[in-house]
């Protein structure tokens, strides 16, 4: 990474006169949209696009790429976030010519390869979940939750049960959880968490009613551990007619070891950027297949990709009971074929390794660090592990300074002051590829900076000193929000 | 366990230290609080794994089995041409595999393109503030639905005019159902919005928001001229659905007096892809801005007076919101939004404008040449229209026919709309050759049948 600050802006390199690419256009084409159309269906004036040409804007955003951290760049220990290699045979095969010219309305008798790749992918994560069948439309984990949630309600509600109104979560969960039941339009209840993290069984039990729809949960949960009592939840949830969805933002360490299915859940989402080695793009787009155990299958969005009798495969669109639908087509299709290169490389063996490695990296982690920083909960730690600062706390350095220093040793910070059930909140995720020597430089700079604490704790509070721009004022930022270039000048 | 794959580095010797650290003997003992009776017995029945080779066959052999064909379908997804420079720009693994761009002292390059985005769409729409972007176009209608709501407090009705495109609002009332939303359909007539209906249905006096599309499902430029003053009287919100390459040439929804502007980006020279991934765009007022869902960057100076872009007005966002939550978005379309921004600044001023006009030269030769063959004509002949235009065909001819045939001969025809009538579209894609062979192929199938 660079860490001079690059900074300029497209529309500063812009002058009047230069373009970036010549379209295909007849001649007979200039002023065809002013005969077609009046005027009072036009706008006043062109959009005030910048006017670059081709290798300035390539330098442009080739600069701009050097003040960004990536997974090949460096170490990415964002916890929850799985931040593993992304394959680059997977983006090879992810976009090509012979695909971007593939409309979505084609009929399906010219887009066989297409609906196979599809078919493929839905079984293969069926098996991986243990579920009966996949839908691969949801186009994150977030909109794979509102999905899993609205196939729920659509479960209970053709049972004629309209009173179950609730969905509980562990006051550990992801933001996410909450939010998409608010939009499924659920109301939320809290379960307590025991204190090593994993949920106390007596005050979910006193919650479970008639009038509760799902409990969602993610396994392991999010402070890393396994909840071990996952038998009896299931058994009490379903007890009590409700549903267990299963968010699947932390299914990487399971790999190889557990299925969802087989654990008692109902309903389940899969982080296709996260366990199954698609980039994350800086924020998107992602993929958050749901899947569903058997007896659930029809609701399930449509449209679906079925296999016929003839072995030909079809999109079916208009399935009565089906949910309806949450995306304008099958889904990010680009996505979903890098997940199914990423499955096919590591194969049914392959794929044995990738929960016991991350485990295994993240249980090293914690054990090298575990005397200089805080770990709140004993016991072998799953993919992830969450340390509550630093054990030494004289010194009034943060989680918030550690994170920040380590921007300037070279590596992501890792998710800081999430979960809420510590005040520190560092949470170290390293996944399963990445080698012993990046772990144990990871490990040299953590320890160094507990070491720095104690010796130059004010110098500390200053970091990060070496990145491309440092200590942002976020006030400022919010209080006189400048969103746009023209809001600069 | 043996390790050989080359996605794991660890070798045996790093396995024993590293288990050694954590004081166990081997790998399961690391799991053993997972109840034995639910620990996988038997790998997964998946198939053996493949190397590069192998899987470069396999989805060579896949890829083989679709056809691409000469577009001429539209209906929300259009076929643009995509410059070289983009691929080239997006496929970088700084932006490609970087997270949310949480730290901002080490995500600059995602922040900065970002912003470079909203202010992009901003120009297109002509709305104050534009958000980092969402799923597509369908989720993005949703999510403004969502919006007036919330911003309407007590009201929770929305009307959707029957000339938006049918799956966006299927996705519309797919959330409205289990949020709780009375979605009313505004009828059409004569290919548009019936504005005489939508006055009356405002005045039953709890629409909270009414969507309306630019152009419309079947490629007709409405005129909404007098509808925001209606909406706003009634004190709800406008939102107008736009193919976002059109907003080029066309008024803007700023213009009419939408206070939100949502649709798929998929037109600014996306591919295809058979579905994805697009872009959903939002853009809305400065007074709305805070109850806006995503994702928004803004501009803000650094300890050493350098001006830098963070994340901003996270106070309206699902992680700290959680159940107070009126979106449950945390992402944005990241490369996708990189995408649209280096789109953009190659097009430039003058290209986009270029695109649409070929765009729409090219229909209206298209449209002309079909009619003169007598096989079909417009669907509404006296509505002005872009780039797409709903065809009637002749009796004996149906849509279905036609595609079936035409993808026989390369060609994608249109899209399906009813029995009798075809969708079509034209982009800067199609040259004359391939508008005379559409054109050849309709005028012979008439004589086949």
């Amino acid at each position: 990474m660079n860490s001079e600050l690059y900074g300029t802006l497209v529309f500063e390199l812009s002058r009047k006169g230069r373009r970036g690419c010549a379209v295909p256009a007849t001649e007979a084409a200039a002023g065809a949209v002013h005969r077609a159309l009046p005027e009072s269906l036009l706008r006043k004036e062109a959009p005030d696009m910048p006017m670059v040409d081709e290798p300035s804007a390539v330098r442009h955003y080739t600069n701009m790429s050097t003040n960004n951290f990536g997974v090949d760049t460096g170490f990415y220990p964002l916890g929850s976030c799985t931040m593993k290699y992304n394959p680059k045979i997977n983006e090879a095969l992810a976009s090509s010519p012979e695909i971007a010219g593939l409309h979505p309305f084609q009929p399906a008798a010219t887009v066989r390869g297409a609906l196979e790749a599809y078919y493929l992918l839905q079984s293969f994560l069926s098996e991986i979940g243990g579920m009966a069948e996949f839908s691969l439309n949801p186009y994150a984990g977030a909109h794979g939750e509102l999905t899993g949630l609205m196939v729920i309600r659509a479960y209970h509600a053709e049972r004629g049960d309209f009173g179950r109104t609730k969905v509980i979560v562990p006051d550990s969960a992801h933001g996410t959880n909450p939010a998409s039941a608010a939009v499924a339009g659920l109301q939320i209840v809290e379960t307590r968490s025991m204190p090593d993290g994993t949920v106390d069984l007596d005050d979910l039990r006193s919650k479970l009613d008639e009038s509760v729809a799902a409990v969602m949960l993610t396994n392991p949960n999010t402070t890393g551990m396994f909840e071990r009592r996952i038998p009896e939840i299931a058994e009490a949830v379903h007890a009590a007619g409700a549903l267990l969805y299963y968010d699947g933002a932390n299914l990487n360490p399971m790999l190889g070891v557990a299925r969802p299915g087989d654990m008692g859940f109902d309903v389940m989402h899969i982080n296709l950027h996260k366990t199954f080695s698609t980039p994350h793009g800086g924020g998107g787009p992602g993929a958050g297949p749901v899947g569903v155990r058997a007896g659930l299958e029809k609701y399930l969005p449509n449209p679906r990709v079925v296999k016929h009798l003839d072995g030909s495969f079809g999109v079916i669109s208009d399935s009565d009971s089906a949910l309806g639908r949450v995306t304008f087509w099958l889904g990010n299709y680009t996505v979903l074929r890098r997940a199914l290169a990423y499955i096919l490389t590591l194969g049914a063996d392959g794929l044995m390794h990738v929960g016991p490695f991350a485990t295994l990296a993240a249980n090293y982690v914690m054990n090298s660090l575990n005397d200089l920083y805080k770990q709140p909960i004993p016991g072998p730690c799953k993919h992830e592990f969450v340390f509550d600062g630093l054990l030494d706390k004289s010194t009034g350095v943060t989680t918030l300074h550690v994170a920040k220093r380590l921007l300037d040793m070279g590596f992501h910070a890792p998710t800081i002051y999430f979960p809420l059930l510590f005040h520190e909140s560092l949470m170290v995720e390293p996944t399963e590829t990445e080698s012993k020597e990046t772990l144990d430089a990871f490990i040299a700079a953590m320890r160094k900076i507990a070491e720095e604490a104690t010796s130059r704790h004010e110098q500390l509070k200053q970091a990060p000193l070496c990145t491309p721009m440092s200590h942002p004022d976020e006030t400022e930022a919010a209080t006189h929000p400048k969103l746009k270039w023209k809001d600069l000048t | 366990m043996s390790n050989t794959h080359h996605y794991f580095p660890h070798t045996q010797d790093d396995i024993d230290a590293m288990l050694q650290r954590c004081g166990v003997s081997g790998l399961d003992d690391l799991y053993s609080d997972v109840p034995s009776s639910l620990r996988m017995k038997a790998p997964y029945k998946l198939p053996e794994a493949m190397t590069e080779p192998e899987l470069r066959r396999f989805f060579r052999h896949l890829d083989r089995r679709n056809e691409t064909l000469t577009c001429f379908a539209g209906a929300g997804v259009y076929h643009h041409f995509t410059p070289a420079a983009v691929d080239s720009i997006v496929s970088r693994s700084e932006f490609m595999t970087a997270y949310t761009p949480y730290q901002p002292e080490v995500s600059q390059g995602t922040l900065q393109y970002i912003f470079e985005y909203q202010s992009m769409m901003c120009e297109l729409t002509g709305l104050d503030v534009s958000n980092a972007s969402l799923y597509d176009g369908s989720t993005a209608t949703a999510e403004a639905m969502l919006m007036c709501v919330a911003a309407a407090k007590k009201k929770n009705r929305v009307l959707i005019s029957a000339t938006v495109n049918p799956i966006v609002a299927q996705v519309c009332g797919t959330y409205a159902r289990w949020h709780g939303i009375a979605i009313d359909t505004i009828p059409e007539h004569d290919g548009v919005t019936s504005l005489e209906t939508l006055e009356d249905m405002l005045g039953a006096g709890d629409v909270a928001g009414v969507i309306l599309p630019q152009p419309n499902y079947y490629g007709i430029v409405e005129d909404f001229s007098g509808v925001s003053d209606k909406i706003h009287a009634v004190k709800a919100l406008m939102v107008m659905n736009c193919v976002a390459s059109t907003l080029a040439v066309l008024r803007t929804p700023a213009e009419w007096g939408a206070d939100i502007a949502v649709g798929d980006a998929q037109s600014l020279g996306m591919p295809m892809n058979y579905g994805g991934p697009y872009l959903g765009y939002m853009c809305t007022t400065r007074a709305l801005m805070r109850k806006m869902p995503g994702r928004i960057v803004g501009a803000t100076t650094d300890a050493s007076g350098k001006r830098v872009f963070v994340l901003t007005l996270q106070a309206r966002e699902q992680h700290i919101r959680r159940d107070k939550a009126t979106s449950n978005i945390c992402s944005n379309q990241g490369v996708m939004a990189l995408h649209t921004a280096v789109y953009l600044s190659l097009m430039g001023r003058d290209g986009l404008r270029e695109v649409n006009e070929a765009g729409c030269s090219t229909m209206h030769a298209l449209v002309q040449k079909l009619c003169a063959g007598g096989q079909m004509e417009l669907a509404y002949p006296h509505k002005p229209y872009l780039n797409e235009a709903l065809m009637r065909l002749k009796p004996g001819l149906s849509a279905r026919g036609i595609i079936d045939k035409a993808a026989a001969a390369g060609i994608l025809a249109g899209v399906e709309v009813a029995p009798d009538l075809l969708l079509v579209a034209c982009t800067e894609m199609q040259s004359t050759e391939d508008v005379d062979a559409y054109v050849e192929l309709v005028k012979n199938m008439n004589t086949d049948e």
